[in-house]
């Protein structure tokens, strides 16, 4: 939702790191096969010392950065995610949790409010406990429904998000009454994004579009009977678009995500990119990373687009899209993002979409797929994707 | 669907899950809400920040004419505060 955000710097003299996002860890305790994090994380170096932590807080805040994003990975894994929230709120951040709620017990929930939390986003894998679990590969169903009470209890507004794809896009009526019945005050719908374990299972993640009418059409139908109640998100697909998404409103423009190991990224994904120089923030300070470093300056203004981008008049609304995925689809982050149909690539796009016509599986019935999903999970990392 | 009509002894205050602070960094006041920010103008900033749940707008207008020197912003207020309840930015209490 950062594209909400009213703020648009003037590319030739970038604004501040408004949005900071701290993946604390990579560890997790769901194995979710949609994940975005990247697939090769077993090779990630140590997590940051939680000194550390606090130091990236600090520079960030005194160049201009106010909502902080504390996620992971399972960010609840870390257990001095308390002290990090205490200083953040103390700072002037605005607190975001991103959790699955699995350690979110009454004790921590306690000390997080207590220490400044300001918000937490819960999420779902899906509205039964069959598919919760089967899509991120563990039993947390009846524990999430808990946590979900407990951020009630503790006077949290109740943010729900669940990740849509192929196997739970029909369940979205029951995903919003299930909502409903938590007293969620928020619920986001967000389709899938192909990166990161999600990029590797995309072909049995990706919906058809009848699925992806069906459920806005519920989703609408839904938003006008519950009314202000409980707001409703619905992210777009964005491989069912003509445009691309303003992904992070431009590189190097308002984002920046601090993986564990303390590498600075211009967006979650963005490592992925080849050529450029993403600094750690324990050789480097936060102002020298975000207004010096070729990660972060490379996709800025628009000298490094090519065609149809560049003469676009578009181009300074989308920015030419997504890097990771023109990255990822084409093997040039410079290309358009395919997603556009000005882009020569877009058939990329309208071919996988194509191949996702096949039939929708059976609800409640993910079993058979046509190949195996990849669960993310430190093993499958090591033994698949670390070479 | 019925929200109470917004008026002169309504007493605005700050939406539960934003928060109102000063921004030296952007030299203004901006309001802060799950994964978004919201940089508010000069007068939005110095009627949000009188909105805490116990001046009525007639309280707020009262204080705003007398630290501007200014007359007549009832209606301002008012549509300013309807606007928001509207947003969300800010909820009146009961």
């Amino acid at each position: 939702m950062v594209a909400d955000s009213p703020v648009n710097a003037p590319m030739s003299k970038p604004g501040p790191p408004l949005w900071l996002l701290l993946e604390l860890t990579y560890r997790c305790p769901l194995h979710c096969a949609f994940c975005y994090n990247p697939t090769d994380f077993a090779r990630t170096g140590a997590e940051l010392a939680t000194d550390d932590w606090i130091r990236v807080l600090r520079e960030a805040r005194a160049l201009g950065a106010v909502q902080l994003g504390l996620s992971g990975g399972e960010p609840l894994a870390r257990d001095d995610l308390e002290p990090i929230v205490a200083e953040a709120h103390r700072l002037g951040f605005y607190t975001n949790l991103i959790t699955s709620g699995v350690g979110l017990n009454e004790k921590r929930l306690e000390a997080l409010k207590k220490s400044g939390l300001d918000h937490i986003q819960l999420s779902f894998q899906d509205s039964t406990r069959q598919m919760n679990d089967f899509l991120s590969s563990t039993r947390t169903f009846d524990l999430k429904s808990k946590v979900a009470a407990l951020i009630k209890q503790y006077d949290y507004p109740m943010v729900l998000n669940v990740v849509l794809h192929r196997l739970n896009i029909d369940h979205v009526e029951e995903i919003l009454e299930m909502a409903l019945r938590l007293g969620a005050d928020y619920v986001e719908l967000a389709n899938t994004q192909y990166y990161g374990w999600a990029w590797h299972n995309r072909e049995q993640l990706l919906p058809s579009r009848d699925q992806v009418e069906r459920a806005e059409r519920i989703m609408q139908r839904f938003r006008e009977r519950v009314g202000r109640k409980m707001q409703i998100y619905f992210v777009v697909p964005d491989y069912f678009e003509r445009r691309p998404k303003a992904c992070m409103n431009g590189l190097g423009s308002i984002f920046l995500t601090i993986t564990p190991d303390g590498t600075a990224l211009p967006c979650h994904a963005a490592r992925m990119l080849p050529g450029l120089e993403f600094p750690n923030v324990k050789s480097a300070g936060i102002e020298q990373i975000w207004y010096g470093s070729t990660g972060f300056n490379h996709f800025r203004g628009d000298a490094w687009m090519k065609e149809p981008c560049r003469s676009c008049p578009e181009k300074t609304r989308d920015f030419g899209g997504c890097r990771c995925q023109a990255y990822l689809l084409t093997g040039d982050a410079a290309n358009a993002d395919p997603v556009c149909d000005l882009s020569p690539h877009h058939h990329l796009v309208t071919e996988a979409v194509a191949r996702a016509e096949r039939p929708a599986p059976a609800a409640a019935a993910p079993a058979p797929v046509e190949r195996p999903l990849v669960f993310r999970s430190e093993r499958n990392s090591s033994t698949l994707f670390v070479k | 669907m019925s929200e109470p009509a917004i008026g002169t002894l309504s007493r605005p205050a700050v939406e539960r899950g934003f928060r109102l602070q000063w921004e030296p960094a952007q030299n203004a006041h901006v309001l802060l809400y799950p994964e978004g920010m919201i940089k508010l103008n000069g007068s939005a900033g110095e009627i949000l920040k009188r909105c805490d749940g116990a001046a009525t707008i007639a309280d707020i207008t009262s204080d705003l004419e007398r630290a501007f020197a200014a007359t007549n912003l009832s209606g301002d207020v008012i549509r300013f505060v309807t606007m928001a309840v509207e947003k969300k930015w800010l909820r009146i209490v009961p």
